[in-house]
């Protein structure tokens, strides 16, 4: 298996990049947004592992940042729209070269407040305050008519590029590829730094870190900063594919369904999240063609999942072939 | 001697609900001096190291550091002040490697560790310095092994290793000989004594031999309190030593 | 009196939450499982007994019915999947409850549909009775916070006076000693965990005539009683007590007086925007501040 990693790492680069091409000739339009919807979750899920799988941070609230991504992105397409500003200061825009770093700076403020205040727990409380304060920003948004409330924003296009016509699907489908690409370089930089080492060395062990003088929740706290710009960028490509926010972004099912892909791809591995968010969307997609009650059968299976075998799908093929870690 | 006591502990105090652990123990340590803690099992021992280095607060008492008072700084600033510790339970990051956890306390001396894109496997330097403890402790061949897949005498000395790159003025060891065999023992005796020049040992033991060999001091700590503090000589001939270890009226 | 009237409504909802966290903060703090499917054994009391209580009109079996299929569904679930997670880390647990929510719900909606049921006040409880002059109050909920509290009630003495409660306090803090002394450990989880299905079943079956019997309906309370442990502290039945009546009456206070305090100072549709938002956070808000003064909660006592 791992003489074969180079291999398979870069057969996946060339389908991935090929998969225009592909799609195109085999007529299957469909996989251009799946794949597309793929690679924004994978970001999402990358993200999300980055504190889950690294730091052993069990964050059920991480759909919150996905939707502060979104309605950063959508919020100011509205005012780009109606030629107002936002609160009266902030004019609107459709530059994706703004939007894009902007969604990604707010979801890192929001990710530091909410963050500095569930790192002050952990274990089963951590969890549920996640959980709760991403639900509590669902109902800010619920009730925030001017946006849409309930109902959502639309946008009327996407944002655009100043050198490619972000309309095409093909192209948003290569901004996307070319983001996660970057996404998985920067979590793989991270991982493989002191930083990464002490984050997981506090996964293993905060008792043991604290005795070789390293204070865990600074370190912590950065990291969540950093999962929730990644969640928050993921957001924003997302109300760019779909043209449309709403708060279900963030609803907790979401989170859920986040935390899934990075079970499903393998806790803690780097193709992980990548693996799982296709396995996820993937599975989503055809299930919904069988049946209409698909979530049905996703739960069982990740009742099954998770009650049978240890570390995913990875774990899964791991297991199969008979290598033990 | 000249100056304040290395560690000066004065009337500390720790209960757990209802259970005294510790009743007002005070005790001076000098530097360079191996000071042993012993005791009957449950006597608080291990209450009390986790006092000196912070993981726990004490209900009343001080506890100065080359005269300054640390009692209200966090476990972490007092590693910084030279307070380093070993786990009668060993606490070991069992996923890496016997490598990256001394790596770890290396780095943790060097400053912050807010370095996010440069491998940590290219820092040659820490590298260095925690394949040195290694080698003190005599776990250079097993560097690159899991700790998950280390002997419990192998996460001993381990232990060890970690405490030692902290490059403490106190070393606190909690039972470092529990749970090695004799041979190991022997080697661990043999790596504390060639310490000795170097920094200032406070020890945890149930083994008198070793005990015996290293210590400069030796108290005994009895329900949370200080039986007698002494010599080698005086403990062993103490009857109260004695009675406490062999129960009353067995003199 | 409308300030009286919605401090009682505070109450009620305050009571019912407690139902849901004592459940949820006993199963945490002895078992140590976090078990994110106590929404749905809510959904299924209320469920039930809203079938039953449409078939046959009958109060006494609308209730027993409702508090059946709560404890039923709970053994069930101990047995199939809670039992092998004991072991498991809180990852596994917070995915396998996941699951049974996601496979909890879509049964449901499988089963009776999208439409929310609602229940017919039982006779004889839909009346008002006058509490003060001017202060008339539904006996139902009147009926609900009586209930309420004579469970809390029942719960202290069950805790702090019987054999099950000791075992139950001791197994909190010393679970493998209480197994060491040859306790069948496994069985007082199960009951444990019936206690907890019942408890939130009963809250379900309080709770279907006042509110619409939905699906989702369980995530909504189990959230909130997630703020409610975390003000109480985690395993404390005592802060689940107070941190739900807290929670209820500031929930239901801030949605009642929030806007007309902002109308004060901004125009009308501005302040009932902004005040419905805000109103919808307070609870969040409260237990942010809780976090900042005590991490642990309220009835825990720090380290
Ligand atoms: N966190 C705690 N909470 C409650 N009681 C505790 C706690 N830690 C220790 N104790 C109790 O305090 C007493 C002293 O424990 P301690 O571990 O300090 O003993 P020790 O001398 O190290 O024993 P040993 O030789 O077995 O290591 C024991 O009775 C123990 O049960
Ligand atoms: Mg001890």
């Amino acid at each position: 298996m791992r003489a074969l990693r180079p291999a398979l790492l870069a057969l996946l680069i060339v389908l991935l990049l090929a998969l225009p091409v592909l799609s195109e000739a085999l007529r299957q339009p469909a996989a251009i947004g799946l794949a597309t919807q793929v690679l924004i979750y994978a970001i999402a899920a990358m993200s999300l592992n980055l504190i889950l799988g690294y730091g052993g941070m069990i964050s059920f609230g991480h759909a919150a940042f996905f939707g502060i991504g979104g309605y950063v992105t959508g919020i100011l397409y509205s005012h780009f729209a109606e030629h107002s500003a936002f609160l009266g200061l902030v004019p609107g825009t459709n530059d994706m070269l703004i939007v894009l770093p902007l969604a990604m700076l707010i979801s890192g403020l929001m990710a530091a407040i909410i963050g500095a205040f569930c790192l002050r727990t952990n274990g089963v409380q951590f969890i549920m305050i996640t959980l709760a304060f991403a639900q509590m920003l669902f109902f800010l948004f619920v009730s925030l008519k001017t946006y849409g409330g309930d109902d959502g924003l639309m946008m009327r296009r996407r944002d655009v590029l100043p050198f490619l016509d972000t309309r095409n699907d093909t192209n948003f489908y290569l901004v996307c590829l070319t983001l996660a690409g970057l996404w998985l370089a920067v979590t793989r930089g991270v991982v493989r730094s002191k930083f990464g080492l002490v984050l997981g060395g506090l996964r293993q062990n905060e008792q043991r870190m604290e005795a070789i003088g390293i204070a865990p929740y600074p370190y912590k706290l950065v990291a969540f900063i950093i999962a929730g710009m990644g969640a928050g960028l993921a957001g924003a490509l997302m109300a760019n594919y779909l043209r449309f926010v709403s708060p279900g972004m963030m609803n907790w099912t979401r989170s859920g369904d986040l935390m899934m892909m990075v079970i499903l791809g393998g806790v803690g591995t780097l193709m992980g999240p990548l693996l799982g968010a296709a396995a996820f969307v993937i599975l989503e997609s055809w299930l919904t063609t069988l049946t209409e009650n698909w979530q049905f059968p996703l739960g069982l299976l990740l009742l099954a999942l998770v009650l049978f075998t240890n570390g995913g799908l990875a774990g899964l093929l791991d297991r199969l072939w008979g290598r033990t870690r | 001697m000249n100056g304040p006591p290395l560690l000066k502990v004065s009337g500390i105090a720790k209960r757990f609900d209802g259970l005294v652990a510790t009743d007002h123990v005070s005790l001076e340590q000098n530097a360079g001096e191996v000071h042993a803690l012993i005791g009957p099992n449950g006597a608080g021992k291990s209450t009390f190291v986790n006092l000196l280095c912070g993981s726990l607060r004490p209900d009343a008492g001080t506890i100065k550091l080359d005269g300054a008072d640390i009692g209200h700084l966090s476990t972490v600033e007092r590693v910084h002040r030279g307070l380093s510790r070993t786990f009668q339970m060993t606490q070991l990051l069992l996923d890496y490697s016997v490598l990256e956890n001394v790596q770890l306390a290396v780095q943790s001396q060097a400053g912050h560790s807010f370095r996010f894109f440069k491998s940590a496997r290219y820092d040659a330097k820490a590298m260095a310095a925690a394949m040195a403890c290694l080698v003190r402790v005599g776990l250079c061949e097993r560097a690159k092994v899991r700790v998950a897949d280390l002997a419990q005498g192998e996460r001993k000395q381990l232990e060890l290793a970690i405490a030692l790159a902290a490059k403490p003025r106190l070393l606190l060891l909690d039972e470092p000989m529990a749970g090695l065999s004799a041979l190991d023992s022997q080697n661990m005796v043999a790596l504390l004594q060639s310490l000795k020049t170097e920094t200032t040992i406070f020890i945890v033991e149930h083994d008198m031999n070793a005990v015996f060999a290293l210590a400069d001091r030796i108290s005994v700590l009895v329900n949370g309190r200080i039986l007698m503090s002494g010599t080698a000589a005086e403990v062993k001939a103490s009857d109260d030593v004695r009675r406490a270890y062999l129960g009353e009226g067995d003199v | 009196m409308l300030f009286l009237e919605q401090l009682l409504n505070g109450v009620q909802l305050g009571v019912t939450l407690f139902l849901m966290a004592s459940g949820l903060t006993l199963i945490f703090g002895i078992m140590g499982v976090i078990n994110l499917a106590h929404g749905s054994l809510y959904m299924i009391g209320a469920y039930a007994s809203a079938l039953i209580a449409a078939a046959t009109g009958s109060v006494a079996l609308a209730l027993c019915g409702g508090l059946l299929a709560a404890g039923l569904a709970g053994f069930l679930i101990e047995f199939f999947v809670i039992r092998r997670l004991y072991q498991r880390g809180h990852l596994d647990q917070v995915l396998a409850t996941f699951a049974l929510i996601l496979i909890i719900n879509q049964s449901a909606t499988m089963l009776f549909g999208r439409q929310p049921l609602f229940v017919k006040m039982p006779d004889g409880l839909n009346g008002f009775v006058t509490l003060l002059p001017g202060l008339v109050y539904p006996i139902y909920r009147l009926g609900v916070i009586a209930v309420g509290l004579s469970v809390a009630c029942g719960l202290f003495l069950l805790i702090n006076e019987t054999r099950v409660g000791m075992l139950v306090r001791a197994g909190a803090t010393h679970r493998e000693m209480v197994r060491a002394l040859g306790v069948n450990i496994n069985r007082l989880y199960a009951m444990i965990f019936a206690l907890g299905a019942l408890l939130a079943g009963l809250a379900g079956v309080l709770a279907s005539p006042i509110i619409a019997v939905q699906v989702g309906m369980g995530e909504q309370v189990l959230i909130l009683a997630f703020v409610v442990v975390v003000i109480g502290g985690v395993g404390s039945v005592r802060g689940a007590f107070f941190g739900a009546l807290v929670a209820g009456i500031v929930d239901t206070m801030m949605r009642a007086f929030m806007p007309g305090l902002l109308r004060h100072v901004l125009s009308g549709p501005d302040a009932d925007a902004l005040g419905a938002g805000l109103a919808s956070v307070g609870v969040y808000l409260l237990m942010a501040l809780v976090l900042l003064l005590r991490p642990k909660g309220l009835f825990v006592r720090p380290a």
